[in-house]
Protein backbone atom coordinates (compact mmCIF):
# COMPACT_ATOMS: atom_id res chain seq x y z
CA UNK A 1 0.00 0.00 0.00
CA UNK A 2 1.47 3.36 -0.98
CA UNK A 3 1.08 6.71 0.69
CA UNK A 4 -1.99 7.55 -1.34
CA UNK A 5 -4.34 6.00 1.16
CA UNK A 6 -6.59 8.28 3.18
CA UNK A 7 -4.32 9.07 6.10
CA UNK A 8 -4.14 12.71 7.12
CA UNK A 9 -1.91 15.14 8.96
CA UNK A 10 -4.46 16.67 11.29
CA UNK A 11 -2.43 18.67 13.81
CA UNK A 12 0.65 20.90 13.72
CA UNK A 13 2.22 23.17 16.29
CA UNK A 14 5.45 25.14 16.52
CA UNK A 15 6.76 26.23 19.91
CA UNK A 16 6.96 30.03 20.13
CA UNK A 17 10.11 30.02 22.28
CA UNK A 18 13.50 30.67 20.75
CA UNK A 19 15.40 30.68 24.08
CA UNK A 20 14.09 28.12 26.56
CA UNK A 21 16.26 28.91 29.58
CA UNK A 22 13.50 28.08 32.06
CA UNK A 23 11.94 25.10 30.29
CA UNK A 24 13.30 21.56 30.38
CA UNK A 25 13.61 19.41 27.28
CA UNK A 26 10.79 17.22 28.59
CA UNK A 27 8.55 20.27 28.99
CA UNK A 28 9.29 21.41 25.45
CA UNK A 29 8.28 18.02 24.04
CA UNK A 30 5.12 18.11 26.14
CA UNK A 31 4.36 21.69 25.08
CA UNK A 32 4.53 20.86 21.39
CA UNK A 33 2.67 17.56 21.78
CA UNK A 34 -0.23 19.25 23.56
CA UNK A 35 -0.16 22.15 21.13
CA UNK A 36 -0.44 19.88 18.08
CA UNK A 37 -3.19 17.78 19.69
CA UNK A 38 -5.16 20.93 20.55
CA UNK A 39 -4.67 22.16 16.99
CA UNK A 40 -6.14 18.89 15.73
CA UNK A 41 -9.00 18.89 18.24
CA UNK A 42 -7.69 15.75 19.94
CA UNK A 43 -6.31 14.92 23.39
CA UNK A 44 -3.49 12.81 24.82
CA UNK A 45 -6.02 10.02 25.37
CA UNK A 46 -6.53 9.72 21.62
CA UNK A 47 -2.83 9.04 20.92
CA UNK A 48 -1.84 5.39 20.43
CA UNK A 49 1.29 5.86 18.30
CA UNK A 50 4.38 7.94 19.16
CA UNK A 51 7.32 8.86 16.92
CA UNK A 52 10.48 10.63 17.98
CA UNK A 53 14.16 10.96 17.10
CA UNK A 54 17.40 11.50 19.01
CA UNK A 55 16.42 14.89 20.41
CA UNK A 56 14.21 13.43 23.17
CA UNK A 57 15.36 13.75 26.81
CA UNK A 58 17.37 10.73 27.90
CA UNK A 59 18.57 9.72 24.44
CA UNK A 60 22.16 10.00 25.70
CA UNK A 61 21.45 7.23 28.23
CA UNK A 62 21.40 3.64 27.08
CA UNK A 63 17.97 2.32 26.27
CA UNK A 64 15.90 5.36 27.25
CA UNK A 65 14.84 6.18 23.68
CA UNK A 66 11.19 7.33 23.72
CA UNK A 67 10.46 6.18 27.28
CA UNK A 68 10.85 9.47 29.12
CA UNK A 69 8.56 11.51 26.86
CA UNK A 70 5.97 8.73 26.71
CA UNK A 71 5.84 8.58 30.49
CA UNK A 72 5.86 12.37 30.94
CA UNK A 73 2.82 12.68 28.68
CA UNK A 74 1.12 9.60 30.10
CA UNK A 75 0.68 8.09 26.65
CA UNK A 76 -0.87 4.65 26.29
CA UNK A 77 0.68 3.26 23.15
CA UNK A 78 0.18 0.44 20.72
CA UNK A 79 3.00 1.55 18.43
CA UNK A 80 6.20 3.64 18.51
CA UNK A 81 9.20 4.36 16.31
CA UNK A 82 12.51 6.14 16.93
CA UNK A 83 14.05 6.41 13.47
CA UNK A 84 16.98 8.79 13.75
CA UNK A 85 18.69 10.65 10.92
CA UNK A 86 19.16 13.97 12.72
CA UNK A 87 17.18 16.88 11.25
CA UNK A 88 15.42 14.93 8.53
CA UNK A 89 14.04 12.27 10.93
CA UNK A 90 10.56 13.78 11.32
CA UNK A 91 9.91 13.65 7.60
CA UNK A 92 10.56 9.90 7.75
CA UNK A 93 8.28 9.71 10.79
CA UNK A 94 5.33 11.07 8.81
CA UNK A 95 5.67 8.27 6.29
CA UNK A 96 6.23 5.69 9.03
CA UNK A 97 3.10 6.93 10.83
CA UNK A 98 1.05 6.67 7.64
CA UNK A 99 2.27 3.11 7.09
CA UNK A 100 1.54 2.18 10.71
CA UNK A 101 -1.99 3.59 10.52
CA UNK A 102 -2.61 1.82 7.19
CA UNK A 103 -1.38 -1.41 8.74
CA UNK A 104 -3.76 -1.02 11.69
CA UNK A 105 -0.95 -0.58 14.23
CA UNK A 106 -2.31 2.73 15.51
CA UNK A 107 -4.96 5.34 14.71
CA UNK A 108 -3.57 8.62 16.06
CA UNK A 109 0.17 9.14 15.75
CA UNK A 110 2.08 11.90 17.52
CA UNK A 111 5.51 13.11 16.34
CA UNK A 112 7.48 15.48 18.58
CA UNK A 113 10.74 17.38 18.21
CA UNK A 114 12.42 19.86 20.55
CA UNK A 115 15.79 21.18 21.60
CA UNK A 116 17.47 23.87 23.67
CA UNK A 117 21.04 24.28 22.33
CA UNK A 118 20.89 28.03 22.90
CA UNK A 119 19.99 27.65 26.56
CA UNK A 120 22.74 25.05 26.86
CA UNK A 121 25.24 27.38 25.16
CA UNK A 122 26.01 24.89 22.40
CA UNK A 123 29.14 25.75 20.42
CA UNK A 124 29.38 24.53 16.82
CA UNK A 125 33.17 24.87 16.99
CA UNK A 126 33.31 22.36 19.83
CA UNK A 127 30.83 20.12 18.08
CA UNK A 128 33.45 17.98 16.39
CA UNK A 129 34.89 16.88 19.71
CA UNK A 130 31.55 15.29 20.48
CA UNK A 131 31.31 13.44 17.17
CA UNK A 132 31.03 9.70 17.15
CA UNK A 133 34.25 8.01 18.20
CA UNK A 134 32.93 4.52 17.63
CA UNK A 135 32.48 4.77 13.86
CA UNK A 136 34.94 3.12 11.51
CA UNK A 137 35.50 6.40 9.65
CA UNK A 138 36.22 8.61 12.67
CA UNK A 139 40.00 7.92 12.91
CA UNK A 140 40.30 9.00 9.28
CA UNK A 141 38.28 12.20 9.67
CA UNK A 142 38.30 13.65 13.19
CA UNK A 143 42.05 14.45 13.17
CA UNK A 144 41.37 17.09 10.51
CA UNK A 145 38.82 19.18 12.39
CA UNK A 146 35.64 18.60 10.37
CA UNK A 147 32.79 20.76 11.70
CA UNK A 148 29.47 21.55 10.15
CA UNK A 149 30.60 24.92 8.76
CA UNK A 150 33.68 23.71 6.93
CA UNK A 151 31.95 20.60 5.59
CA UNK A 152 29.22 22.79 4.06
CA UNK A 153 31.89 25.30 3.05
CA UNK A 154 33.40 22.59 0.86
CA UNK A 155 30.04 22.06 -0.85
CA UNK A 156 29.78 25.76 -1.62
CA UNK A 157 33.38 25.96 -2.83
CA UNK A 158 32.87 23.02 -5.19
CA UNK A 159 29.61 24.48 -6.54
CA UNK A 160 31.36 27.77 -7.24
CA UNK A 161 34.22 25.92 -8.93
CA UNK A 162 32.05 23.73 -11.16
CA UNK A 163 29.32 26.19 -12.07
CA UNK A 164 30.58 29.69 -11.36
CA UNK A 165 27.99 30.17 -8.64
CA UNK A 166 28.65 33.40 -6.75
CA UNK A 167 28.50 34.46 -3.12
CA UNK A 168 25.86 36.99 -4.20
CA UNK A 169 23.63 34.24 -5.58
CA UNK A 170 23.90 32.27 -2.34
CA UNK A 171 23.14 35.47 -0.42
CA UNK A 172 19.80 35.77 -2.27
CA UNK A 173 18.62 32.68 -0.39
CA UNK A 174 19.15 34.44 2.95
CA UNK A 175 17.58 37.60 1.57
CA UNK A 176 14.44 35.66 0.55
CA UNK A 177 14.24 34.00 3.98
CA UNK A 178 14.52 37.40 5.65
CA UNK A 179 11.74 38.83 3.50
CA UNK A 180 9.52 36.06 4.88
CA UNK A 181 10.79 36.32 8.47
CA UNK A 182 9.81 39.99 8.74
CA UNK A 183 6.18 38.82 8.99
CA UNK A 184 6.87 36.23 11.69
CA UNK A 185 6.68 37.74 15.19
CA UNK A 186 8.57 34.74 16.62
CA UNK A 187 11.47 34.85 14.14
CA UNK A 188 14.93 35.21 15.65
CA UNK A 189 16.12 37.37 12.76
CA UNK A 190 13.07 39.35 11.59
CA UNK A 191 15.03 42.13 9.89
CA UNK A 192 15.14 42.17 6.09
CA UNK A 193 18.74 41.88 4.92
CA UNK A 194 20.32 42.73 1.58
CA UNK A 195 22.77 40.78 -0.56
CA UNK A 196 25.40 43.34 0.40
CA UNK A 197 24.78 42.75 4.11
CA UNK A 198 25.18 38.99 3.70
CA UNK A 199 28.45 39.43 1.82
CA UNK A 200 29.69 41.94 4.39
CA UNK A 201 29.08 39.56 7.31
CA UNK A 202 32.25 37.80 8.56
CA UNK A 203 33.48 34.63 6.88
CA UNK A 204 32.78 31.63 9.10
CA UNK A 205 34.52 29.06 6.91
CA UNK A 206 35.32 29.89 3.31
CA UNK A 207 33.33 30.72 1.27
CA UNK A 208 30.42 30.88 3.73
CA UNK A 209 29.57 34.05 5.64
CA UNK A 210 27.88 34.23 9.00
CA UNK A 211 24.61 35.15 7.28
CA UNK A 212 24.86 32.05 5.05
CA UNK A 213 24.31 30.01 8.22
CA UNK A 214 21.08 29.13 10.01
CA UNK A 215 20.37 30.35 13.51
CA UNK A 216 20.97 28.35 16.67
CA UNK A 217 17.71 28.33 18.59
CA UNK A 218 15.60 26.54 21.12
CA UNK A 219 12.05 25.38 20.57
CA UNK A 220 10.45 22.55 18.67
CA UNK A 221 7.29 21.35 17.06
CA UNK A 222 4.90 18.46 16.69
CA UNK A 223 2.54 16.85 14.20
CA UNK A 224 -0.47 14.59 14.60
CA UNK A 225 -1.30 12.02 11.90
CA UNK A 226 -4.66 10.26 11.96
CA UNK A 227 -6.72 7.47 10.47
CA UNK A 228 -9.48 8.75 8.15
CA UNK A 229 -12.20 7.69 10.61
CA UNK A 230 -10.66 10.15 13.06
CA UNK A 231 -9.57 12.82 10.57
CA UNK A 232 -12.96 13.14 8.88
CA UNK A 233 -14.59 13.95 12.25
CA UNK A 234 -12.22 16.89 12.86
CA UNK A 235 -12.95 20.41 11.68
CA UNK A 236 -9.59 20.88 9.99
CA UNK A 237 -8.50 21.01 6.34
CA UNK A 238 -7.64 17.54 5.02
CA UNK A 239 -3.92 17.38 4.29
CA UNK A 240 -2.47 14.07 3.20
CA UNK A 241 0.95 12.76 2.25
CA UNK A 242 0.93 11.52 -1.36
CA UNK A 243 4.58 10.79 -2.08
CA UNK A 244 7.83 10.21 -0.25
CA UNK A 245 11.40 9.10 -0.70
CA UNK A 246 14.13 8.29 1.79
CA UNK A 247 17.73 7.25 1.54
CA UNK A 248 21.15 7.45 3.13
CA UNK A 249 23.82 9.07 0.98
CA UNK A 250 27.41 8.27 1.93
CA UNK A 251 30.93 8.54 0.63
CA UNK A 252 30.88 5.23 -1.26
CA UNK A 253 34.45 4.14 -0.64
CA UNK A 254 35.76 7.53 -1.74
CA UNK A 255 33.84 7.90 -5.03
CA UNK A 256 31.26 10.65 -4.69
CA UNK A 257 30.05 14.00 -5.94
CA UNK A 258 29.38 16.35 -3.03
CA UNK A 259 26.95 18.31 -5.18
CA UNK A 260 24.65 15.28 -5.49
CA UNK A 261 22.85 14.66 -2.22
CA UNK A 262 20.39 11.89 -1.47
CA UNK A 263 17.72 14.27 -2.81
CA UNK A 264 18.54 13.15 -6.36
CA UNK A 265 17.02 9.78 -5.48
CA UNK A 266 14.40 10.76 -2.91
CA UNK A 267 12.99 13.55 -5.07
CA UNK A 268 12.53 11.23 -8.04
CA UNK A 269 10.82 8.62 -5.88
CA UNK A 270 8.52 11.10 -4.16
CA UNK A 271 7.46 12.78 -7.41
CA UNK A 272 6.85 9.39 -9.06
CA UNK A 273 4.73 8.16 -6.15
CA UNK A 274 2.73 11.40 -6.02
CA UNK A 275 2.47 11.48 -9.83
CA UNK A 276 3.37 15.16 -9.93
CA UNK A 277 6.40 17.10 -11.18
CA UNK A 278 8.54 19.83 -9.62
CA UNK A 279 6.66 22.36 -11.79
CA UNK A 280 3.42 21.41 -10.02
CA UNK A 281 4.77 22.28 -6.55
CA UNK A 282 3.33 25.57 -5.26
CA UNK A 283 5.35 25.82 -2.07
CA UNK A 284 8.57 24.15 -0.89
CA UNK A 285 9.97 23.76 2.62
CA UNK A 286 13.66 23.12 2.01
CA UNK A 287 16.25 22.28 4.63
CA UNK A 288 18.30 25.42 5.14
CA UNK A 289 21.13 24.72 7.54
CA UNK A 290 23.11 26.93 5.15
CA UNK A 291 22.27 28.82 1.97
CA UNK A 292 24.22 26.22 -0.05
CA UNK A 293 21.98 23.47 1.38
CA UNK A 294 18.97 25.08 -0.30
CA UNK A 295 20.78 25.59 -3.60
CA UNK A 296 21.96 21.99 -3.90
CA UNK A 297 18.56 20.58 -2.89
CA UNK A 298 16.77 22.73 -5.49
CA UNK A 299 18.97 21.24 -8.20
CA UNK A 300 18.88 17.71 -6.83
CA UNK A 301 15.08 17.70 -6.52
CA UNK A 302 14.72 18.83 -10.13
CA UNK A 303 13.42 22.38 -9.60
CA UNK A 304 16.24 23.44 -11.93
CA UNK A 305 19.10 21.84 -13.84
CA UNK A 306 22.39 21.07 -12.07
CA UNK A 307 24.42 24.26 -11.98
CA UNK A 308 21.41 26.52 -12.53
CA UNK A 309 20.60 26.94 -8.82
CA UNK A 310 22.39 30.27 -8.59
CA UNK A 311 20.29 31.78 -11.34
CA UNK A 312 17.14 30.16 -9.94
CA UNK A 313 17.47 31.83 -6.53
CA UNK A 314 18.86 35.21 -7.65
CA UNK A 315 16.75 38.36 -7.79
CA UNK A 316 14.15 37.11 -5.34
CA UNK A 317 13.54 33.74 -7.01
CA UNK A 318 12.45 32.20 -3.70
CA UNK A 319 10.40 35.13 -2.32
CA UNK A 320 6.69 34.40 -1.96
CA UNK A 321 4.60 36.46 -4.36
CA UNK A 322 7.70 37.57 -6.26
CA UNK A 323 9.75 34.56 -7.27
CA UNK A 324 9.21 31.30 -9.10
CA UNK A 325 9.17 29.06 -6.01
CA UNK A 326 8.08 30.37 -2.58
CA UNK A 327 10.22 28.63 0.05
CA UNK A 328 10.37 28.61 3.86
CA UNK A 329 7.76 31.32 4.29
CA UNK A 330 8.19 31.34 8.08
CA UNK A 331 11.77 32.54 7.61
CA UNK A 332 13.12 28.99 7.83
CA UNK A 333 16.21 27.95 9.72
CA UNK A 334 18.09 30.86 8.19
CA UNK A 335 15.97 33.48 9.99
CA UNK A 336 13.17 31.99 12.06
CA UNK A 337 14.09 28.92 14.06
CA UNK A 338 16.30 25.81 13.92
CA UNK A 339 15.28 24.13 17.17
CA UNK A 340 17.83 21.72 18.54
CA UNK A 341 19.90 22.12 15.35
CA UNK A 342 17.25 20.03 13.61
CA UNK A 343 15.16 21.70 10.93
CA UNK A 344 12.86 18.98 9.61
CA UNK A 345 9.89 19.49 11.94
CA UNK A 346 9.59 23.23 11.40
CA UNK A 347 9.73 22.57 7.62
CA UNK A 348 6.74 20.24 7.93
CA UNK A 349 4.83 22.74 10.05
CA UNK A 350 5.21 25.66 7.62
CA UNK A 351 4.09 23.40 4.75
CA UNK A 352 0.99 22.58 6.82
CA UNK A 353 0.31 26.30 7.34
CA UNK A 354 0.57 26.93 3.60
CA UNK A 355 -1.73 24.04 2.68
CA UNK A 356 -4.29 25.11 5.28
CA UNK A 357 -4.12 28.72 4.15
CA UNK A 358 -2.88 29.68 7.61
CA UNK A 359 0.49 31.19 6.71
CA UNK A 360 0.94 34.92 7.26
CA UNK A 361 -1.17 36.72 4.60
CA UNK A 362 1.93 38.50 3.29
CA UNK A 363 3.57 35.18 2.39
CA UNK A 364 0.55 32.88 1.88
CA UNK A 365 0.58 31.18 -1.53
CA UNK A 366 -2.81 31.58 -3.25
CA UNK A 367 -4.89 28.42 -3.03
CA UNK A 368 -1.91 26.29 -2.07
CA UNK A 369 -2.85 22.64 -2.60
CA UNK A 370 0.52 20.97 -3.29
CA UNK A 371 3.66 21.38 -1.19
CA UNK A 372 7.01 19.65 -0.91
CA UNK A 373 9.11 19.18 2.22
CA UNK A 374 12.72 18.07 1.99
CA UNK A 375 15.25 17.43 4.74
CA UNK A 376 18.96 16.67 4.87
CA UNK A 377 19.98 15.17 8.21
CA UNK A 378 23.69 14.80 8.91
CA UNK A 379 26.08 16.55 6.58
CA UNK A 380 25.60 17.37 2.92
CA UNK A 381 29.32 17.17 2.22
CA UNK A 382 29.59 13.74 3.84
CA UNK A 383 27.01 11.16 4.92
CA UNK A 384 23.41 12.16 5.45
CA UNK A 385 19.82 10.99 5.54
CA UNK A 386 17.65 12.54 2.83
CA UNK A 387 13.89 12.71 3.15
CA UNK A 388 11.34 14.06 0.68
CA UNK A 389 7.60 14.31 1.34
CA UNK A 390 4.87 15.67 -0.91
CA UNK A 391 1.68 16.85 0.78
CA UNK A 392 -1.67 17.61 -0.85
CA UNK A 393 -4.76 19.41 0.40
CA UNK A 394 -7.99 17.65 -0.49
CA UNK A 395 -11.01 19.53 -1.76
CA UNK B 1 53.31 30.10 10.42
CA UNK B 2 51.70 28.06 13.15
CA UNK B 3 49.78 25.02 11.95
CA UNK B 4 46.90 23.27 13.66
CA UNK B 5 48.01 20.00 15.27
CA UNK B 6 45.64 17.23 14.20
CA UNK B 7 43.49 15.63 16.86
CA UNK B 8 44.81 12.15 17.60
CA UNK B 9 42.89 9.34 15.93
CA UNK B 10 41.62 6.43 17.96
CA UNK B 11 42.36 3.67 15.48
CA UNK B 12 40.86 0.20 15.50
CA UNK B 13 43.02 -2.88 15.05
CA UNK B 14 41.17 -3.38 11.75
CA UNK B 15 43.30 -0.63 10.18
CA UNK B 16 46.61 -0.86 12.02
CA UNK B 17 48.43 -1.37 8.70
CA UNK B 18 47.45 2.18 7.78
CA UNK B 19 48.58 3.72 11.06
CA UNK B 20 51.90 1.86 11.27
CA UNK B 21 52.70 2.92 7.70
CA UNK B 22 51.72 6.53 8.46
CA UNK B 23 54.32 6.57 11.24
CA UNK B 24 56.84 5.53 8.55
CA UNK B 25 55.62 8.29 6.19
CA UNK B 26 53.89 5.88 3.83
CA UNK B 27 50.27 6.15 2.68
CA UNK B 28 48.83 2.64 2.61
CA UNK B 29 45.35 2.19 1.18
CA UNK B 30 43.29 -0.78 0.07
CA UNK B 31 42.07 -2.22 -3.17
CA UNK B 32 39.00 -4.42 -3.61
CA UNK B 33 40.24 -7.52 -5.41
CA UNK B 34 36.76 -8.31 -6.74
CA UNK B 35 36.39 -5.00 -8.57
CA UNK B 36 40.01 -3.84 -8.82
CA UNK B 37 39.00 -0.48 -7.34
CA UNK B 38 41.01 1.29 -4.66
CA UNK B 39 38.88 2.55 -1.77
CA UNK B 40 39.00 4.72 1.32
CA UNK B 41 38.58 4.77 4.34
CA UNK B 42 40.27 1.41 5.04
CA UNK B 43 38.08 -1.42 6.35
CA UNK B 44 38.01 -5.19 6.38
CA UNK B 45 35.10 -5.54 3.97
CA UNK B 46 35.09 -3.99 0.53
CA UNK B 47 32.35 -1.35 0.12
CA UNK B 48 31.96 -2.54 -3.48
CA UNK B 49 31.67 -6.32 -3.07
CA UNK B 50 30.98 -6.77 0.62
CA UNK B 51 33.78 -9.35 0.81
CA UNK B 52 36.99 -9.22 2.81
CA UNK B 53 38.87 -9.90 -0.41
CA UNK B 54 41.07 -6.78 -0.33
CA UNK B 55 44.77 -5.98 -0.47
CA UNK B 56 46.85 -3.17 1.00
CA UNK B 57 49.15 -1.22 -1.28
CA UNK B 58 51.19 1.95 -1.04
CA UNK B 59 49.56 4.94 -2.73
CA UNK B 60 51.68 7.41 -4.67
CA UNK B 61 50.71 10.16 -2.25
CA UNK B 62 49.77 12.40 -5.14
CA UNK B 63 46.36 13.89 -5.74
CA UNK B 64 44.36 16.99 -6.58
CA UNK B 65 42.19 19.17 -4.37
CA UNK B 66 38.52 18.25 -4.92
CA UNK B 67 37.24 20.93 -2.53
CA UNK B 68 38.40 22.81 0.53
CA UNK B 69 37.29 25.28 3.19
CA UNK B 70 39.45 27.47 5.37
CA UNK B 71 38.33 27.94 8.99
CA UNK B 72 39.62 31.47 9.15
CA UNK B 73 38.15 32.10 12.60
CA UNK B 74 39.86 29.13 14.25
CA UNK B 75 43.15 29.63 16.12
CA UNK B 76 45.26 28.74 14.33
CA UNK B 77 43.28 28.88 11.10
CA UNK B 78 43.24 25.61 9.18
CA UNK B 79 42.14 24.23 5.85
CA UNK B 80 40.01 21.12 5.58
CA UNK B 81 39.90 19.48 2.17
CA UNK B 82 38.81 16.57 0.10
CA UNK B 83 41.76 15.35 -1.97
CA UNK B 84 41.21 13.02 -4.91
CA UNK B 85 44.06 10.53 -4.87
CA UNK B 86 45.77 9.50 -8.08
CA UNK B 87 44.45 5.99 -7.37
CA UNK B 88 40.82 7.19 -7.40
CA UNK B 89 39.28 7.66 -3.95
CA UNK B 90 38.62 11.07 -2.43
CA UNK B 91 39.84 11.42 1.15
CA UNK B 92 39.27 13.98 3.92
CA UNK B 93 42.44 15.75 5.02
CA UNK B 94 44.10 19.09 5.77
CA UNK B 95 46.06 21.24 3.36
CA UNK B 96 49.24 22.54 4.99
CA UNK B 97 50.49 25.78 3.49
CA UNK B 98 51.76 29.15 4.62
CA UNK B 99 49.31 30.94 2.33
CA UNK B 100 45.69 29.81 2.35
CA UNK B 101 44.91 32.32 -0.40
CA UNK B 102 46.93 30.24 -2.86
CA UNK B 103 44.82 27.11 -2.40
CA UNK B 104 42.72 26.18 -5.43
CA UNK B 105 40.40 23.36 -6.40
CA UNK B 106 42.12 21.20 -9.03
CA UNK B 107 45.56 22.01 -7.64
CA UNK B 108 48.09 19.18 -7.40
CA UNK B 109 49.06 18.19 -3.89
CA UNK B 110 51.31 15.57 -2.31
CA UNK B 111 51.11 13.78 0.98
CA UNK B 112 53.21 14.65 4.01
CA UNK B 113 52.89 13.15 7.46
CA UNK B 114 52.52 15.23 10.59
CA UNK B 115 52.29 14.20 14.23
CA UNK B 116 48.91 14.46 15.91
CA UNK B 117 48.43 15.32 19.59
CA UNK B 118 49.80 12.02 20.88
CA UNK B 119 52.52 11.57 18.27
CA UNK B 120 50.64 9.23 15.92
CA UNK B 121 51.32 10.59 12.44
CA UNK B 122 48.46 11.33 10.07
CA UNK B 123 48.57 12.10 6.33
CA UNK B 124 47.99 15.70 5.28
CA UNK B 125 48.68 17.32 1.93
CA UNK B 126 50.74 20.22 0.69
CA UNK B 127 50.64 22.00 -2.67
CA UNK B 128 53.08 20.69 -5.26
CA UNK B 129 55.00 23.42 -7.01
CA UNK B 130 56.65 22.75 -10.33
Amino acid sequence: MGLKGQVYVVGAYEHPTRHAVDRSLGQLHADVALGALQDAGLTVDDVDGYFCAGDVPGWESLGVGPLSVVEYLGLKLRHFDTSETWGSSYINHVEHAVQAIQAGKCRVALITQAGRPRAEKFSPAEGHLKQAQSTAESPFELPYGPVVTNMYGMCAARHMYEYGTTAEQLAWIKVAASHHAQHNPNAMLPKVVTVEEVIASPIVSTPLHRLDCCVISDGGGALVIAHPDVALQLKRPLIRPIGSGFTVKHLNGGYFNILESGAVQTGKEAFAEAAVTPQDIQYASLYDSFTITVLIQLENLGFCEPGQGGRFVADGGLISGVGRLPFNTDGGGLCNNHPGNRGGMTKLIEAMRQLRGEAHPAVQVDNCTLALVHGTGGQLGARHGSATLILEREG
Amino acid sequence: MEHRIPTSPKPWAETQTFWQAANEDRLMIQRCLDTGKAFFYPREHSPFSGRSHCEWFEASGKGVIYSYSVMTRATPAYCIAYVELEEGPIILTNIITDDFNQIKIGQSVKVVFVASDNGQKVPVFTPEFH
